[in-house]
């Protein structure tokens, strides 16, 4: 059942489409009973889960290496489960509306459907491969919905953007997960999670973190890999509602949190998790403060949220991992509504920017409410289940001594600068005098307003009853990432002491930010054209270093000019054959001068170095040719004379055919009658060629001073006049031993016979023209 | 013996790869037929040599008398022989052809793949 829930949303992605040529837009209904199914399913399992029990399964996969598909359900993943399903599902709905009328809509279910199903892979993947590849599947659908609008360069540099930086980062993490196996030697999170003592003594354990790290920061959009995330909104907004707000950039998150219990309570994660996110935290809201697109406000917020979680992932206190838990659930609820509700105003109003809105809430009454609900949230008010986590953070962060008060102070301003775009989007639209917008402004039908209204609503009804979300969500949450049983308590009846009183402080300056938000952006704008380009400019500066890069060497090691390759390879060979040898001292015994060779024979070696001798300094073609014609016959006396009568005949025969047609086709051409080499490159090609040349007399002479092992040839003398009944032993290794090699050789003849005729049978329609690869120029084929 | 047959070899190699070091298209054709001998002496070679006995059964006998040659090496350069001619015989038809088509028998100035000062590919996204 867990099996079919995991390949659900991928079945419903290979039907999308089809389903959406016929439903056309009403086919999210029948789509999202997909994930709605799942979800139902999950739902079932929470009084077990809740109960402290875990959920387990899989087949074995590669089980000589450990690799198995197994799954894991425990509080954590299940709290990821139900929300990946249950947004998703109003998603589905929220795309149907949303994307109502788009002729590519079908791919675009297709596409989020897909994301889905790898995002709850990633969660509920209990082996390190599944969750590695599913993890790169979310990078990859994120890829195709980010680039989505294909036809904008925005879009594809944005998505292009969010591959290399996430799946980047994905490969660091596949680098860790190696780490830890090798480590551990399991493969397995649920058996990993136990073994945190033998990892933190692992002298690989610094090296082993930081990859993981790579991959977590990367995913989860922390300074200063941040650029992707912003950017990512250039995709339609459900994408940026669903991957980009609620899930995937929360896979970082999941991971740290999921490895916590495994790699946490060091120093190193103690002081580079609550760094880097506290930074996150600063940059995200700050910038946020300069935009004035509802989802670029929304989206720096959702960068700031993750650095807040990955701050107190690491943070370690008593109430730390309990306020993340919280404020990733809430965050998730508020934060997919309020992107939702700008994809409303901008696909009703006809404009997300937050100067040229006003006055909506009398056209978009319930858009208005569920907006509003979600800034509450968000803002962290009583009886809203973003207070819960604020008041829990207050608890975790505040102590006495200095890192307390430093980590305190970056929530406080975090918080209170969240709060203020919190009602700048959910509130500041919809209030005031009504604004003259691009298009006439008017309520969204419901499949546009019923994600966000839910959301909002679940927000407000799990602060209030927040005793049944801490015993079925929160706390077997909490007790997964810190691996030991965690009671969450917080209620969301304010009572009286320090965390209220900082809840109090940051809705203060909340406000205040607020009611200047307008100065507060003049002044960011400032601030940050004073600071100059930040991450953003340096991919592209990094990206086109690489194509220079990459020009350069392409330029040096394919210059386009044969003779280099040539001499490359030669110089490579001329190395392998003496290098090694002489490193190992296994060059030959120098021999005495043979006395045991006759004259005919040295009159026959003689003959041969002659020819070749006559083919290198021929002065042109016709004696360069018979020449070879020369040496070819010297080999073929010289086969003749140690016992070779058969290669002497073939080798007369083709030598003669060689030469005969050699020559006739050379003297058709009108050819420079010889090779001029400058001096220069005369000598280095001599050195090359000699080099090899005494490689290979080297070689030849050290193997033939070594025993010769007759086994072959003793089975071919045994077995050829007995078994295959033949005299002439090599004619019988030929056709009888050898026979289907023969076959081949055959084969190879007449396919160059083939080859041939085809090369003289084309005749030339004209000077060939260069190849065209410009795609934009038709019309000019190569021919 | 063996000693001078490899000396012989080193000098077929190096005449061969000299010629392959050349620009010009016959040129590097002469040394692929000087390459197919001096591997096949290097085969030859290296099943050590024996002087006029070819390997042929003599009638009423069930196997070779001692010191007749080694005739694996002979079935393995037989098919080499006939296999490199095929090579030979095909490359001379493309550079034929090449000449024929291109004018030139320089390889530098077949350039109709990768010609000179060929555009970079576009920057952007």
């Amino acid at each position: 059942m867990t099996l079919l829930c995991l390949f659900l949303p991928f079945i419903a992605a290979a039907f999308a489409p089809l389903a959406t040529r016929h439903l056309q837009h009403n086919a999210a209904w029948l789509l999202a009973l997909a994930p709605a199914f799942s979800f139902v399913y999950f739902a079932g399992s929470l009084p077990e889960i809740a109960a402290g029990e875990v959920v387990t399964g899989g087949y074995a996969w590669v089980p000589s290496l450990n690799l198995s598909f197994s799954w894991f359900i425990d509080g954590l993943s299940l709290t990821f489960a139900l929300l990946i399903t249950g947004i998703g599902t109003l998603i589905v709905l929220y795309a149907g509306g949303y994307m109502k009328g788009h002729p590519q809509q079908g791919r675009f279910f297709s596409f989020i459907l897909l994301f889905m199903g790898a995002m709850l892979g990633l969660v509920l993947s209990d082996s390190f491969l599944m969750l590695f590849v599913y993890w790169e599947l979310t990078s990859i659908t994120s890829f195709l919905l980010i680039g989505f609008d294909h036809q904008r360069e925005a879009a594809r540099r944005s998505a292009l953007q969010a591959l290399v930086i996430t799946g980047g980062g994905g490969l660091f993490l596949l680098a860790g997960l190696i780490f830890l196996w090798n480590i551990t030697g399991v493969t397995q999170l649920s058996l990993l999670v136990h073994m945190g003592d033998a990892l933190r003594a692992s002298p690989f354990y610094l090296a082993t973190l930081l990859l993981v790290l790579g991959g977590c920061f990367t995913k989860s959009a922390q300074f200063p890999f941040h650029a992707w995330l912003p950017n990512a909104m250039e995709a339609p907004t459900p994408v940026s509602a669903y991957l980009h707000s609620a899930t995937m950039v929360k896979a970082g998150v999941y991971l740290l949190m999921r490895l916590n219990p495994a790699l946490g309570q060091t120093a190193a994660w103690e002081i580079l998790l609550p760094f880097f996110g506290g930074i996150t935290l600063i940059v995200g809201t700050f910038l946020s403060l300069r935009q004035t697109d509802l989802k670029l406000m929304l989206a720096y917020t959702t960068m700031a949220s993750l650095g807040l979680l990955v701050m107190l992932t690491g943070f370690d206190s008593e109430h730390s991992v309990a306020a993340a838990v919280l404020y990733l659930v809430a965050h998730s609820l508020f934060k997919g509504a309020l992107f939702m509700v700008a994809g409303i105003i901008d696909h009703e109003a006809g404009t997300r920017d937050a100067t040229k809105l006003g006055g909506l809430a009398k056209a978009m009454p319930i858009t208005f409410a569920a907006a509003l609900l979600a800034a509450l949230s968000m803002g962290g008010l009583p009886l809203f289940f973003g207070f819960l986590a604020k008041e829990e953070i207050y608890y975790a962060l505040a102590a006495g001594d200095l890192r307390s008060i430093l980590f305190t102070l970056v929530a406080i301003i975090g918080n209170g600068l969240m709060f203020a775009i919190a009602f700048a989007v959910g509130l500041k639209p919809f209030i005031g005098k009504a604004v003259k917008t691009p298009k006439h402004a008017h309520e969204g039908p419901v499949l546009l307003w019923l994600g966000p209204a839910v959301l909002a609503l679940l927000g407000l009804t799990g602060g209030i009853l927040s005793g049944v979300a801490h015993r079925f969500i929160s706390t077997p949450m909490a007790t997964a990432v810190k691996g030991v049983p965690t009671e969450v308590t917080i209620s969301t009846i304010p009572h009286l002491g320090i965390a209220l009183a900082l809840s109090v402080v940051t809705v203060a300056f909340g406000v205040v930010v607020y009611l200047l938000i307008d100065r507060a952006r003049a002044l960011m704008v400032r601030v940050l054209d004073a600071i100059g380009p930040g991450p953003d400019k340096a991919f592209d500066a990094i990206l086109a270093g690489l194509v220079r890069l990459s020009v350069c060497v392409t330029r040096i090691t394919q210059p386009g000019r044969m003779e280099v390759y040539v001499t490359a390879t030669f110089i490579i060979l001329a190395a392998t054959l003496l290098v090694p040898p002489i490193l190992y001292g296994e060059l030959p015994a120098m021999p005495a001068m043979p006395s045991d060779v006759l004259m005919h024979e040295w009159a026959f070696f003689g003959l041969a170095l002659i020819g070749i001798l006559a083919v290198l300094t021929a002065k042109n073609r016709l004696t360069a040719i018979a020449a070879l014609g020369i040496q070819g016959f010297a080999v073929a006396v010289i086969f003749l004379l140690f016992g070779a009568p058969d290669l002497s005949f073939t080798q007369f025969m083709v030598e003669t055919l060689s030469v005969v047609i050699l020559a006739l086709v050379m003297t058709r051409l009108r050819l420079a009658p010889s090779d001029h080499r400058p001096m220069g490159q005369m000598l280095l090609d001599g050195a090359i060629a000699i080099a090899c040349g005494t490689g290979f007399a080297l070689m030849l002479m050290k193997s033939t001073q070594n025993a010769f092992n007759n086994s072959l040839t003793d089975f071919f003398n045994a077995y050829s006049k007995v078994i295959a009944h033949g005299a002439n032993v090599v004619n019988v290794i030929i056709v009888d031993f050898r026979g289907t090699d023969t076959l081949g050789e055959i084969a190879v003849v007449m396919i160059t016979g083939l080859a041939i005729l085809a090369l003289i049978r084309i005749r030339a329609g004209g000077p060939l023209k260069p190849a065209d690869n410009d795609p934009d120029r038709t019309g000019g084929h190569a021919r | 013996m063996e000693f001078v047959l490899a000396c012989l070899v080193g000098a077929f190699f190096a005449a061969a790869i000299y010629l392959l070091l050349s620009r010009h298209t016959v040129r590097m054709l002469l040394g692929i037929a000087i390459l197919g001998n001096a591997v096949n002496l290097l085969i030859f070679t290296g099943g050590r040599l024996t002087r006029e006995v070819p390997p042929i059964i003599g009638s009423g006998l069930d196997t070779l008398t001692a010191g007749a040659a080694n005739p694996l090496p002979q079935a393995l350069i037989l098919t080499a022989i006939v296999i490199s001619f095929s090579f030979f015989a095909f490359l001379l038809v493309l550079t034929y052809r090449a000449f024929q088509e291109l004018g030139t028998d320089d390889t530098d100035e077949m350039r109709l793949a990768e010609p000179k000062n060929d555009p970079l590919p576009p920057a952007g996204y």
